[in-house]
């Protein structure tokens, strides 16, 4: 039962990072790109952990699996924060099919790359 | 079972680590960059958490914790640097 669980949690867990790896390689700009990354890896890194913390079963490798899990959930917010605001003070160009910048009309944008 | 389990959770997330690096290295400016080495942090993160589970070794999980650590730093530390501007 334990191991039908993991098995379960584990392959849930590494089909959401895949996911957040190619929605890295193919959103068009930095910031889509970003969304990919955050939202699917914390939740590809959850499922993975829930299943590492069943398989091992033990009270320390329990509080050490629940640390990395909380320290994740804490972080990477933060960190999916502040590096879309460096990127747009840095003027990296959005995507062309950006509907909405309230911070700048479409005539000030910087040029939007076609790679 | 799970040993096929193991083996098909780590082959995938070993692939999310190639595409992942396929990212980096294309770019194509700074920001690109360093969320794909954020995302590099996490999938490393996850491959040693189920190494560590597959194993029974409880001691490889600090490793992931220092990993996860450093890497959000990395980014911060990253982030203020594009946003003050890199000398030419």
């Amino acid at each position: 039962m334990i191991d039908l669980l993991t098995a379960i949690m584990w392959i849930a867990g590494s089909a959401f990072a895949l996911l957040a790896a190619v929605g890295v390689l193919r959103m068009p700009d930095v910031f889509t790109r970003m969304q990919a990354s955050t939202k699917a890896s914390t939740l590809g890194l959850g499922c993975l952990l829930i299943g590492a913390a069943l398989q091992l079963g033990d009270f320390a490798s329990l509080i050490r699996v629940v640390s990395i899990g909380a320290f994740i959930l804490l972080t990477t917010p933060v960190a999916g924060h502040v590096i879309a605001r460096a990127a747009y003070l840095a003027d990296v160009p959005l995507w062309e099919g950006t509907v909405l910048d309230e911070r700048r009309s479409v005539e000030e944008r910087p040029e939007a790359d076609k790679g | 079972m799970l040993a096929i389990v193991i083996h098909t959770a780590l082959v995938t997330l070993g692939v999310a680590l190639l595409i992942a690096v396929v990212r980096l290295v294309k770019g194509p400016t700074l920001p690109d960059r360093v969320v794909a080495m954020d995302l590099i942090g996490v999938l490393v993160v996850g491959l040693i958490v189920v190494l560590a589970a597959s194993t029974q070794v409880p001691a490889t999980l600090d490793a992931a914790i220092v990993i996860a650590l450093i890497g959000f730093v990395g980014t911060v530390a990253y982030a203020t640097y594009v946003e003050r501007g890199h000398p030419e």
